[in-house]
């Protein structure tokens, strides 16, 4: 298949998909425990994990944060720092225990045999070095390849990823590649001396969605061709679903479920993972009562945890569960770690919501519009980089008309560059717009007089991305959530603002003891939900929920998501929630608009846009969004969008879609399409459509 | 890359234009009469008629936008005017010491350079190990005691061991290069040793940070040794600031000599700069500033340039795909 | 209000408990302290009382650091001198360290023009090593005694620090500026007052005391070698710096206790504050790191 100066490689032999124990597996994980050393004590990151690799086949380990799935992919590798750690257990690979070898055959083994791939390109690569010499690296390592040949190789693997022009490529360097083409390059070197094996660790996570379907599709094509074994370690069900041949559910450093795909997804049999499976937004779901969110938080990894990790959360704990489950076979093939699972086979145990349903709100008969953005369009001058740092013009957002109507939530959707986060600073009069006006109950926010104006600073409000920038670390949660308060002289006394400080803190979940804490004592979803309190403070019609959720693991996000939306009906509040999650902002929005490079794509109601995309992009981007449901996944068309999502700072003429749009023609470049109300509520800005 | 040099020796003009404005107007700031605190400055009664004299003959009496503009057309003839106390040519004054204070300069650079560098490598490699231990209590020592009293105390050593003294004139390089090493090495060791103890520093903090990236994660996953990681991967990111620090600690040698010149009885930029303080020579002072900043000015241009050189990012740009 | 005191108090246990290193630097300089502020107390002679019976006598029992040209006890000339560069390097590097990081702060927070302006005037003052700049302030202001206190001095070594700390309070100053509490902050309609004092200097403070002890010591450095130059203190007034020239320097030779004992006295004060500024910025950085 590769052919390069007379030495062929060949690929693996393909390998049919087999239940286990058929196969000779070519990687045997048994009883993995890892520990580390810190200052806090010994953490036990990982315990009594076991899983098997056939060779060909694509395994996922799934996990939130602190499940212990990295810490069991970097031990395979022997990448865990040795100072402080310490692994026991057994992992064979062809034949040899790996944590047996010492450090110079581990060597031979790592990029040969077993190859990684992390989850930043934008810090995987050295910045010093061409890209070239980082992909003949390990072919002059491990293979021994003079320098011609190594390079002759080098141009294959840059061009089998899909790297246009791939020999002047060899002498790039990372810095001037994006994202996605870096995390190419990372699979090329990762593929370099054709390892039977390679384990990607959250590959996709830092990328858009257009690009991450790129990159996966890429990733499954190529290991499927050479027959290389993969293991996909993810937080995202959907890729799992979409891609795995099995799956292996982790929690709390053990494994709780394991086995072929659709059994999983179909028929759970451990209490976590129905909860996950419950808990994930869905893309493909029209409108639903509440998620069912996941209880409570995940346990402290330094603390000895006796019997089951997940029984804290359980809505099914029972009393044995303070004696630690095994991994059993179950009725449908799979293994799960539970006492129940006969129980949850038979159906007798259905998932409880925390507290009872209710329906989003919908759309009021008579919308009349609370904040109108008009022609709206935001440039700024940046410093393109490089010797002269000549001066580039980015349009960040360009003649925005949007209205956003009292009492919606208006769902705000797209990927790198299109604009979505300036629009809501906008919003917030953190930046001024270069044109264009904004107004807030009909009045223009920048015609305020100074009392107007302080007025519109109470009824506007924001929710920010990161949990950990986003609260003082000086400060403790009551003070924060009081000062609003305070400086705007909201109440009359400082009982009556403690009892407010008290009630927000009920309202939004959490314990009364938290109010004297200080940030950096407090979980992300708690730290998000004392963000959410203090927005609360002032009494806002308005919040701007700014990924609020996008740095929150699956299960906290659904306890947020449900929040925000009880939140919303009790105090009448209207949200734009900006996010790049399609299914979050699916399950959240009355209406949905779709940005890219700084322009409104298409708008519409939330179930008329997932179910009826008109514009290409939107198209485009649902398409490339995994679900969590393996069926459909299966029946899914695999369309992934062409090319790398252009720079702001050079956006293309006439349609700024139309580099990678599959409908384009000569006239999308002739000039930028206005959208249009193509069907009653539904605009599109596309002239095809 | 040709570009990038003359874009940046473009830039330095406006840099060495505003520290000759600053310089002029620094010593403008001095409270009172100039001339008149110099001649005054030791109690000395001075009639005003001589002050006056003084004054027409340094050209102070003139209007200030003319006196500045004497200043900058002299600059750019490399004349600053005449030493307030010895009446010669500052220019003279200063050209006669400057290769001492540069020759003494370079030697403790080149001491700094040879000992830090491999010490704070080492020491970021093998941390908490017994080198590490004690590299940094070597460089806390070498931050914290004076550069001048390590020089006395050499002194004190080569005179009770050899009866060595330090000789009155600084003997020339071109004549006698042993007899010149013999009496300049000295002096470079102290100050080079607190170089080093600042550099050993800095490089073992970049080589740690560098150890930690993720880049250096995806060179041990691709199963290099460590030979290639640490050499070729590691080094050429973690030495890259070390470079902006040799250079500029380079350039604050030429002021910051000052007190090891009066230890070891040096006529350099340092000793001749400190008679200028004590004697009130504002002459000599400014054009003395004005020499520090045009060193500091051109230090920095060779190190932008070297990291152009050396650093893709610069080089490139970001030209995106 | 008690409960920040608390905090701080046993803040100073877990620093001790968590930077041993750091704990013993604080012992060192409240050594020095204490030393300076009873120095009357704790000195076994008069600093200034000459004895020509005695002169360049090597370390007894009598004189533990030995005696200088004029017969002087140097061991109390040491511990006089404790107090002389104490005090000069706090009240210098205290009134340094706080203009600069209003002076950094402000033009971080202002940005625009005023720290563009700022920074090129900083930028020009960084080219220079801290002695020469101090050296320049001397030679402008001389020795101006204000109620027995050399002003001049305090200035020259003030002024040079000014710059260093506003420049690196400027940048940690820039980098708070763009957190999300801030921008929530102003999001929340609060007055420049209130998110300055409020959210941004509070956040400062760990830099700022980093910073403190940092030039503690390069002010002590200054001090001696200004004092050794004969620009600093002057005689009788004892000081270490002062100590190591003049007739230390004629007579090194047969009484090298005259310079080992004073440099010592200097190193040691310049390494504990080093260490303790080392120490703070271990402690404070990681805890407040997220």
């Amino acid at each position: 298949m590769l052919n390069f100066s007379g030495r062929e490689l060949k690929p693996h032999s393909p390998h049919v998909v087999e239940t286990e124990g058929v196969a000779k597996p070519l990687l045997s994980v048994r009883n993995l425990e890892v520990e580390f050393r810190t200052s806090r004590g010994l953490v036990r990151a990982v315990r009594d994990v076991n899983f098997d690799v056939a060779p060909g086949e694509i395994i996922a380990l799934v996990g939130e944060s602190g499940s212990g799935k990295s810490v069991s992919a970097l031990s395979v590798m022997g990448l865990l720092p040795k100072a402080n750690s310490e692994v026991r257990g057994s992992i064979m690979f062809d034949g040899r225990n790996l944590l047996s070898l010492n450090e110079h055959e581990m060597r031979t083994i790592r990029g040969r045999q077993i190859s990684m791939i992390f989850q930043e390109p934008m810090t995987s690569l050295n910045p010093v070095l061409t890209i070239g010499l980082q992909i003949i690296e390990p072919l002059q390592t491990h293979l021994g390849l003079t320098t011609a040949e190594a390079e002759a190789r080098a141009v294959e693997l840059i061009s089998l990823v899909g790297i246009p022009d791939p020999e002047s490529r060899l002498n790039s360097y990372p810095h001037q590649f994006s994202g996605g083409m870096r995390q190419r390059v990372m699979i090329a070197i990762g593929l370099a001396c054709n390892p039977k094996l390679i384990i990607a660790d959250e590959p996709t996570t830092a990328l858009d969605v257009t690009i991450q379907a790129q990159i996966l599709e890429l990733m499954r094509d190529l290991t499927r061709k050479l027959g290389i074994s993969l293991i996909i370690i993810t937080h995202n069900l959907g890729i799992v679903a979409r891609y795995a041949d099995r799956v292996f559910v982790m929690y709390a450093g053990r494994l709780v479920e394991e086995g072929n795909i659709s059994p999983i997804f179909e028929t759970p049999r451990h209490p976590y993972t129905m909860g996950l499976l419950l808990s994930v937004p869905r893309l493909d779901q029209g409108a639903r009562s509440r998620l069912n969110a996941i209880e409570g938080l995940p346990p402290d990894p330094s603390k000895e945890i006796a019997g089951c990790p997940f029984a804290d959360r359980c809505p099914f704990r029972i009393e044995i569960c303070s004696q630690p489950p095994q991994l059993e076979f179950t009725d449908v093939g799979t293994r799960a770690a539970c006492f129940r699972s006969d129980e949850i086979a038979e159906g007798k145990l259905k998932w409880r919501s925390p507290q009872g349903g209710g329906e989003v709100v919908s759309l009021p008969k008579a919308p009349t519009a609370l904040v109108e953005l008009q022609q709206l369009s935001k440039s700024y001058w940046v410093k393109k980089g490089g010797i002269f740092g000549r001066i580039g013009e980015v349009r960040a957002v360009a003649d925005l008309d949007l209205q956003i109507q009292a009492g919606e939530t208006l769902g705000l959707v797209g990927e790198s560059g299109c604009g979505k986060t300036t629009v809501g600073r906008l919003l917030l009069a953190i930046d001024k717009p270069t044109r264009g006006s904004i107004r807030f109950d009909g009045q223009d926010i920048y015609q305020l007089n100074k009392a107007d104006f302080a007025r519109y600073r109470h009824d506007v409000q924001v929710i920010f991305q990161d949990p950990y920038s986003s609260l003082n670390p000086r400060m403790t949660v009551a003070q924060m959530v009081e000062e609003p308060m305070i400086a705007h002289r909201t109440e009359r006394s400082r009982e009556a603002r403690q009892d407010r400080v008290r009630s927000l803190l009920d309202q939004v979940g959490l314990r009364p003891e938290i109010a004297e804490r200080y940030p950096h004592q407090l979980s992300g979803g708690q730290r998000q939900r004392v963000g959410i309190a203090r927005a609360l403070a002032l009494n806002p019609r308005f919040i701007v929920c700014d990924e609020a959720v996008s740095a929150l693991d699956v299960s906290i996000q659904g306890q947020v998501i449900n929040l925000l939306i009880d939140l919303q009906k009790q105090f009448n509040l209207t949200y734009l929630f900006i996010a790049h999650d399609l299914a979050v902002v699916r399950h959240i929005s009355t209406r949905v608009a779709v940005m890219y490079l700084g322009r409104l794509m298409e708008l519409a109601s939330r179930d008329e846009l997932y179910e009826n995309p008109l514009h290409p992009y939107t198209r485009l981007l649902l398409d490339a969004a995994p679900v969590p449901d393996p069926e459909l996944e299966r029946q899914r068309p695999v369309r992934v969008a062409q090319g790398e999502i252009p720079s702001p700072l050079n956006p293309p003429q006439g349609c700024v879609f139309s580099t990678r749009c599959p409908l384009a023609s000569a006239e999308c470049k002739a000039q930028v399409p206005q959208p249009r109300e193509v069907r009653p509520g539904h605009y599109v800005a596309c002239i095809k459509v | 890359m040709l570009n990038y040099i003359a874009y940046r020796l473009l830039l330095t003009i406006p840099t060495l234009l505003g520290a000759a404005v600053i310089t002029f107007f620094l010593l403008r700031v001095i409270p009172g009469d100039v001339v008149a605190v110099k001649l005054t400055g030791d109690g000395a009664i001075v009639s005003q008629a001589v002050i006056d004299a003084e004054r027409a003959r340094l050209g102070l009496d003139k209007a200030l936008i003319y006196q500045f503009s004497d200043w900058m057309l002299g600059l750019l003839q490399f004349d600053m005017g005449r030493s307030m106390w010895t009446g010669r040519p500052v220019i003279v004054e200063i050209s006669q010491r400057f290769w001492t204070t540069f020759q003494v300069a370079l030697m403790s650079t080149a001491i700094g350079v040879l000992i830090a560098v491999p010490l704070g490598t080492l020491s970021a490699l093998k941390r908490g190990g017994a080198i590490d231990y004690a590299t940094r209590i070597f460089t806390m020592a070498g931050l914290s005691v004076p550069g001048f009293w390590v020089g006395m105390l050499i002194l004190i050593w080569l005179l009770q061991s050899y009866g060595w003294q330090p000789p009155i004139t600084t003997i020339p390089f071109i004549s006698d290069p042993a007899g010149n090493l013999s009496q300049l090495i000295w002096p470079a060791l102290a100050v080079g040793y607190r170089f080093s103890a600042v550099l050993a520093r800095i490089i073992r903090s970049t080589v740690l940070e560098v150890l930690g990236e993720d880049y250096i994660r995806t060179a041990r996953a691709k199963g290099l040794v460590p030979r290639i990681i640490i050499g070729r991967h590691a080094l050429r990111n973690a030495l890259l600031p070390a470079i902006t620090v040799i250079g500029l600690e380079f350039a604050f040698l030429f002021g910051g000599l000052v007190v090891t010149e009066q230890v070891f009885n040096l006529n350099g930029l340092g000793k001749l700069f400190v008679q200028a303080v004590a004697n009130r020579d504002f002459i000599m002072i400014q054009g003395m500033v004005m020499l520090f900043a045009v060193i500091y000015i051109f230090a920095n241009l060779v190190v932008d340039l070297l990291y152009a050189v050396f650093d893709p990012r610069i080089r490139y740009g970001t030209a995106e795909a | 209000m008690i409960a920040a005191m608390a905090s701080r108090g046993s803040s100073v246990l877990s620093f001790a408990r968590q930077q041993p290193l750091g704990a013993i630097s604080l012992l060192l300089i409240l050594i020095m302290f204490f030393a300076g502020v009873f120095a009357e107390r704790v000195a076994p002679y008069h600093p200034e009382v000459i004895d020509f019976t005695s002169i360049l006598q090597g370390p007894s029992s009598a004189h533990w650091a030995g005696t200088d040209a004029f017969g002087r006890d140097i061991l109390t000339r040491i511990i006089y001198g404790a107090r002389t560069a104490l005090l000069i390097s706090l009240v210098s590097s205290l009134l340094g360290c706080t203009l600069g990081a209003i002076l950094g702060a402000s033009s971080a927070y202002f940005g625009g023009r005023i720290d563009y302006a700022i920074q090129r005037v900083v930028d020009i003052l960084l080219s220079f090593p801290l002695i020469v700049l101090a050296l320049v302030v001397v030679a402008i202001m001389g020795r101006t005694l204000v109620f027995g206190i050399d002003i001049g001095l305090i200035a020259a070594i003030t002024i040079p620090i000014i710059p260093q700390v506003a420049r690196v309070i400027r940048s940690s100053a820039l980098s708070i500026r763009r957190m999300s509490y801030v921008e929530a902050a102003r999001v929340a309609g609060y007055s420049n007052t209130r998110v300055i004092f409020r959210h941004m200097a509070p956040n400062l403070v760990a830099p700022y005391l980093v910073l403190l002890s940092v030039y503690m010591s390069q002010a002590i450095l200054l001090e001696a070698s200004l004092s050794f130059l004969g620009l600093g203190v002057s005689e009788p007034t004892p000081a270490w710096g002062l100590m190591l020239a003049g007739s230390a320097t004629e007579f090194f030779a047969q009484a090298p206790w005259m310079v080992v004992f004073p440099g010592l006295a200097i190193s040691l004060a310049v390494f504990a504050f080093n260490l303790l500024g080392d120490s703070l910025r271990d402690w404070l950085d990681p805890r407040f790191r997220t």
